[in-house]
């Protein structure tokens, strides 16, 4: 088992309110990621379930028991950190062994020398020793367990750190920004690797990150999280198609989601720049922040009034994707349009294009950021 | 390489060189004089080592030794007769026992202080820290009087205990691990504390491995500082000779029975000297090899 409940968690320092009355549930085996721009509180968060932060009030809740004053080491949780943090003067067995020993031996074991006198110590080194290796097959770090972290490389070392967490057999794994010290390419295969390792062990995983990209990839569910506040809780796919709020909608998805200044008439009906959505809100008679998604939007040839156009003011070659930067036409706004390399290839920097929607999709705000929802389909 | 470079760079070594002589000059003295003999040393004369011709020294025997005992080459006889007239193998003994209980004290209680200091949140830190910083300021002499008196009242005078207990917490020490422990990274400390160590055991088991170089440095400036301190050692041992430390051995030599000898004098200044230049070597080898953070990023 390993769910996780936290209840009414506020952190302040001082008098700086960190996490404002957050509220999660988090279910057995579940990957959940907690995601939001640096300084959001979500590392903060973390360090509370963890046991290394106490929460200004508020209660923490493991498998259904309050553990508000369990300490760390007690909460049967494992941690990996993003710098790893593994033990710079231990061999990466050593490393793997630690919690182990900790947990397993008691103190008159623990004691160098005269501990091996102990005639249960025998059993349970016998043992340490099995899990260890289990576990470094289970990573393919067996042929590094006599070197010293030192002189690890940056992914390895962060498998070591994966494999000092997996050795206790914890009820949850804490991921604090596990990936953001590996280089690009090897961050996108440690995300499949992670997401793997977490459909064979079943167990909860809570992870931390400022990449909405792993978020969107690896969880199973999602908590934006900004300024100290849970804004949603969904699956990816829900967040990114309905985020339940601008900035929500303006974090999650990259290149970033096109704000456009729009109205709504007396009558409910959005309309932004010369376009009418022909769609109604439920808000009537006032402005609204009109979100279309880069795919939502493409280059066309026609002219009309479904149509607008901009200067193209830089062009993001992704090989599979174009995406274009596009200063609009009155100047208030820059977007950004997705295009396919096969049909834009001709459009270069400082071309005039027209620009019309590609499904009907749109998602409305109201001034305050709210989202507005459409009455109509 | 142009030759005004090589004139550049010439001019840097000469003045090394020179820094270099200035330094050294003293231990060539020393270790020339333990080598020659009297006349040598008031001429002179001799060089590095002198002509070492067979002699009968003349103080040897009037300190009641046979003519054919004290008869022998200058540096048999300067080492031999530093021996024989003071235990210096007891002196060297005492040192090592004081240096290194003194150090390991000051390491037993300067770690966990350094830590608290650099690594816990308690109230009144940042207070408890100035107050460290304000006893670097305190010179040592300044308070010796009232130690002394202490120490006297406690009836520890002419004990090791006298050598050792005034210099157990080194302020010093604490400041310069709790500034080392600062460079330490606060997850490794949680990693430590989510595996399930507690806080003395994160200080010995955590801590002390990645202080290792910052410990060697501070072992030199311990040990040099209490192996050579000859004020303190002076002040508490007054008469029993078997407490003597080596620099209060060396003085032994001074004003003998009849006149300074400067060969035996000299011989026993390069015993109590030599072990520390060794400890320094293998210290300095093991500073570059030195443990450090590399496990981190």
């Amino acid at each position: 088992m390993g769910t996780i409940s936290l209840k009414n968690i506020s952190k302040s320092f001082g008098s700086t309110q960190v996490l404002n009355n957050l509220n999660v549930d988090i279910n057995d085996g579940e990957f959940l990621t907690l995601v939001g721009p640096s300084g959001c509180g979500k590392s903060t968060l973390l360090r509370i379930i963890a046991g290394l932060e106490q929460q200004t009030s508020g209660d923490v809740l493991i498998d259904n028991k309050n553990v508000n004053r369990v300490r760390a080491s007690e909460r049967d949780l494992a941690m990996v950190f993003q710098s790893y943090a593994l033990y710079p003067h231990l061999t990466v067995r050593r490393n793997l062994e630690t919690p182990l020993r900790l947990r397993d031996y008691n103190a008159f074991e623990r004691l160098p020398l005269i501990g091996n006198f102990s005639p249960s110590k025998k059993e349970k080194t016998e043992s340490i020793n099995q899990l260890v290796n289990k576990t470094s097959e289970t990573l393919k770090i067996s042929e590094l367990l006599d070197r010293k972290p030192g002189q690890l490389s940056g992914g390895q070392r962060q498998r070591v750190a994966l494999g000092r967490a997996m050795v206790r057999e914890p009820v949850a794994f804490l991921m604090d920004e596990p990936l953001s010290n590996l280089d690009a390419a090897l961050r996108v295969h440690m995300r499949s690797e992670l997401s793997e390792l977490h459909n064979s062990l079943k167990t909860t995983f809570v992870y931390v990150t400022h990449d909405q990209a792993e978020a969107l990839t690896m969880s199973s569910r999602m908590a934006v999280m900004i300024d100290g506040n849970l804004l949603q809780l969904d699956t990816p796919q829900e967040v990114y198609d309905n985020p339940s709020s601008l900035s929500v909608a303006q974090f999650v998805g990259s290149p970033k989601i096109n704000i456009f200044k729009g109205t709504a008439d007396s009558g409910g009906t959005v309309s932004f720049l010369n376009v009418n959505l022909k769609r109604k809100s439920s808000e009537s008679n006032t402005d609204l922040h009109i979100g279309i998604r880069p795919e939502h939007l493409e280059i066309t040839n026609e002219s009309n009034e479904n149509t607008f156009s901009g200067t193209v003011a830089y062009r993001e070659n992704l090989g599979s994707d174009i995406f274009f930067h596009v200063n609009i036409e009155d100047g208030s706004n820059k977007i950004i349009v997705r295009g396919l390399p096969q049909f834009t290839h001709q459009i270069s920097n400082g071309s005039k294009v027209n620009i019309k929607r590609v499904s009907d999709k749109a998602l409305l705000f109201n001034e305050a950021g709210m989202r507005v929802q459409f009455t109509n389909a | 390489m142009e030759a005004k470079q090589y004139i550049g760079e010439g001019w840097k070594h000469a003045i090394l060189i020179i820094g270099a002589i200035v330094v050294m000059l003293p231990f060539y003295m020393m270790v020339s004089m333990s080598l020659k003999s009297q006349q040598e040393i008031q001429s002179i004369s001799g060089g590095l080592i002198g002509a070492q011709e067979t002699q009968t020294f003349p103080v040897c025997v009037k300190t009641g030794y046979s003519e054919d005992t004290c008869t022998m080459k200058p540096y048999q006889y300067n080492y031999w007769f530093a021996f024989e007239k003071a235990p210096i193998p007891r002196y060297l003994m005492n040192g090592v026992i004081v240096t290194l209980s003194i150090f390991i004290i000051q390491v037993l209680v300067a770690l966990p202080c350094a830590y608290a200091l650099a690594k816990l949140r308690f109230y009144g830190r940042e207070f408890v820290f100035s107050m460290v910083l304000f006893c670097l300021l305190i010179p040592v002499h300044g308070i010796a009087l009232p130690l002394y008196v202490m120490l006297a009242q406690a009836g520890l005078v002419d004990t090791y205990s006298a050598l050792i207990l005034p210099w157990t917490i080194s302020v010093f020490g604490i400041f310069l691990m709790r500034q080392f422990f600062m460079t330490v990274p606060d997850e490794l400390i949680d990693a430590a504390r989510m595996d399930g160590m507690g806080e003395y055991a994160i200080v010995w088991k955590v801590m002390l491995p990645t202080a290792i170089p910052a410990l060697l440095a501070f072992a030199i400036f311990s040990v040099v500082a209490h192996w050579n301190d000859y004020f303190w050692p002076r002040m508490v041992i007054t008469g029993n000779r078997d407490l003597f430390t080596p620099p209060l051995g060396i003085r032994e030599f001074r004003g003998g029975i009849d006149s300074d000898e400067f060969g035996p004098m000299m011989a026993s200044i390069v015993t109590v000297t030599v072990p520390l230049i060794v400890a320094f070597i293998i210290a300095q080898k093991r500073f570059i090899e030195g443990i450090t953070l590399t496990g981190m990023k």
